[in-house]
């Protein structure tokens, strides 16, 4: 079931990506409708952050492109907003709550220019709009998790983007910031933006997405949310990975083969 | 003192030179190396100061000279072959980053010191003064050299301040940096640069062998200090700074003695004073923090135990001696002295011809010690589902701690309680 969309805000096509010679995604080809809460689910190791991150072209593709608002992904760089994992950056860093969320203005400020008044204000409201407007000045350190993924969301909210890539925003985080996530998630598709989020729970995902991706080192389902969550196509995703697939991917690392001939 | 006065009233411009030159050297290492420290690559700089030592001799022998111009160029060239060579271990072969440093920087080095030797037997009288790029001489830094290293040292400090904000993103959120649009790979070419330029500068004052706290001690020093990243950056330099007048001076007044190890033992002073004396993070303060701590508890103890005696007798108005104190709990006597004292000068406890009687405060704070101890027990048995008689070496400790807004959730959860799950009272 790979649905795909007129007019996508996000088109990948046949898209490979490897670690070291191991694809961990194998030709994924998939078009997400605009204005959408999409969800990109699968189990553990199952390469839901990859797929993003090569969205982004954080992640280099051994072979296939993608494409945003009908471009390349460097031609729409300021209508982009990524919130990464929140174990992915150190949080003893010598900076307040504040500094990282003003970081939010960096893109659209280029190189040299130091943040300005309006950009200041625009942080606030962001913090505000995550409830932390009281922890502007706090030392990130003393941060419990759900704040920590708020001052992340309040930063990418700062930038105004029109699409918005999430990293397991819901991960380790408190009943009280999931709601206020998920309830500034729907306003923000009433805007009109598209939100991707890296998901692992199946509970939440029927109430939360109105488009799922289904992930297991291929694509199994893509499609609106009712029709992609049932039965058999959540049992193709999680009854475990795909023997000989696997076997292919570590032949290709230890052989040092190319994924692609040319 | 004679000297000392001499150098601080820096009449003679040949002190001037050399106490500018170290401290705007040891300045720029130390801001510099804030970003290393933060980029987590403190041991790359280490192994960048000792490649540069084959540089600078290959320099020499290709050269004849000592312009300080080549000299900076060769140590810049290995400096930055020393890092390609890092990199690629790292990312072509199954060794890891901590490895393929130690390989590095042994190897280099010890091509340096190969090449040094040959340099010292060779016979070339202009070689005289190239040891001093292994342990540094601040003395030496006059005329073409002093320059020529000033020039890059504030050219350090100013690419520092005018990408300050693209260094901070890169070392605290790389591929955030990278989605909006920011060249990553080229501000990760231009710190690693600065790093080395910022040890290529250094060595004139330090050396070789040392230059790797210059750049890492001063912003490890003024990360116990602050929380900003502004402010850290200007502590390293002032830190940097101190360094390098001390490194100057002591050039100047033991011409015997080379300056790199002198500035290293200042600026590790000063990093070991900061560990002990920051205040929150320092170890001093922590120290204390336990201090007040136990004497809290202490205290807290000695009230609750007159208020548990009173509870007995239900009356609060009688006095203890000091033996029925240690018959109610085994506490050292020592302790409990000093505690009752203490409580007495607090006003919390009187004492009495018949020994020790809580004031009407005390009387209030001991109640509060028993009542938070009951609180939480129940809240144990009702919320955890401990057993009643599993709750109360628990609620020794919670007891100290409870906040007057936690004791009040406490109450609303547990409904305005009256019994505790022993059926004492709570008062």
């Amino acid at each position: 079931m790979i649905i795909q969309v007129e007019n996508p805000v996000v088109e990948v096509h046949d898209l490979t990506v490897s670690y070291d010679r191991k694809p961990v995604l194998w030709g994924i080809d998939l078009t997400l409708p605009a204005g959408s809460l999409v969800g990109v689910i699968g189990p553990n190791g199952a390469g839901k952050s990859t797929l993003i991150k090569a969205m982004m072209d954080l992640l280099p593709a051994g072979s296939g492109y993608v494409r945003i608002f009908d471009k390349p992904i460097a031609e729409v760089r300021n209508r982009i907003s990524y919130v990464p994992q929140r174990e992915s950056v150190d949080w003893d860093f010598p900076a307040s709550v504040f500094d990282v969320v003003l970081m939010g203005s960096y893109g659209k400020l280029g190189l040299f220019k130091r943040p300005r008044q309006a950009d200041k204000d625009a942080a606030m409201e962001a913090l505000q709009k995550v409830g932390m407007q009281g922890f502007a000045n706090r030392q990130i350190s003393q941060l419990s998790g759900g704040q920590q993924q708020r001052v992340f969301l309040a930063r990418a909210l700062a930038q105004n983007a029109d699409i918005y890539f999430m990293d397991e925003p819901f991960a380790g985080v408190d009943i009280a910031t999931e709601t206020a996530i998920i309830e500034l998630l729907r306003t923000m598709r009433e805007q009109g933006k598209t939100v991707i989020v890296v998901h692992h729970d199946l509970q939440s995902a029927t109430e939360y997405f109105d488009w799922v991706v289904l992930l297991n080192m291929r694509l199994v389902a893509s499609g609106p949310a009712e029709q992609v969550l049932t039965q058999h196509l959540l049992e193709q995703t999680y009854g475990g990975k795909l023997t000989v697939l696997t076997k292919v991917g570590e032949l290709l690392r230890k052989q040092e083969f190319p994924a692609r001939e040319s | 003192m004679n000297e000392f006065i001499e150098f601080f009233s820096f009449a003679d411009a040949n002190i001037r030179f050399v106490t500018v030159g170290s401290v705007l050297l040891a300045t720029s290492s130390a801001v510099v190396g804030c970003f290393t420290l933060l980029r987590k690559r403190a041991l790359v700089g280490d192994a960048v100061a000792h490649a540069v030592l084959p540089g600078v001799c290959l320099a020499f022998m290709l050269s004849g000279t000592k312009n300080p111009f080549i000299l900076l160029l060769g140590a810049f060239v290995t400096g930055w072959l020393s890092l390609i060579t890092i990199d690629f271990i790292t990312s072509r072969s199954r060794i890891k980053e901590d490895t393929a440093i130690a390989l590095v920087l042994s190897v280099f080095f010890g091509i340096g010191i190969l090449l040094l030797t040959a340099i010292q037997h060779s016979g070339n009288a202009a070689q005289s003064g190239l040891d001093k790029f292994l342990f540094g001489k601040a003395a030496s830094l006059v005329g073409e050299d002093l320059i020529a290293f000033s020039m890059v040292a504030v050219l350090l400090l100013v690419t520092t301040i005018l990408f300050y904000k693209e260094l901070a993103m890169l070392c605290f959120d790389k591929a955030y940096a990278k989605t909006i649009g920011y060249p990553v790979r080229g501000l990760e070419l231009l710190l690693t640069t600065l790093t080395v330029f910022a040890v290529v500068v250094g060595i004139q004052a330090v050396g070789v062998v040392l230059m790797a706290a210059m750049l890492i001690t001063p912003a490890a020093a003024a990360r116990f200090w602050t929380d900003k990243l502004s402010l850290m950056l200007v502590l390293a330099a002032l830190i940097g700074a101190f360094s390098g007048v001390s490194g100057a001076y002591v050039s100047y007044t033991a011409p015997a003695m080379p300056t790199g190890p002198w500035i290293v033992l200042i600026v590790s002073m000063i990093a070991i004073l900061s560990f002990a004396f920051a205040p929150g993070k320092g170890w001093v303060s922590r120290l204390l923090r336990q201090r007040r701590n136990k004497t809290l508890i202490l205290e807290e103890n000695l009230l609750k135990l007159l208020y548990h005696l009173g509870e007995e007798k239900q009356d609060f108005q009688t006095s203890y001696s000091l033996q029925q104190i240690l018959e109610k709990r085994a506490i050292p006597k020592k302790q409990v002295s000093a505690g009752l004292s203490k409580l007495r000068k607090q006003g919390y406890i009187e004492k009495t011809p018949a020994g020790w009687q809580l004031t009407l405060q005390g009387q209030r704070r001991g109640e509060r010690v028993v009542r938070l101890h009951r609180l939480w027990e129940l809240y144990l048995t009702q919320y955890l589902q401990l057993a009643s008689d599993h709750v109360h070496e628990d609620a020794e400790t919670i007891e100290h701690i409870i906040t007057p807004e936690l004791e009040q959730r406490l109450m609303e959860e547990l409904g305005y309680p009256v019994l505790d799950p022993h059926s004492a009272r709570i008062p």
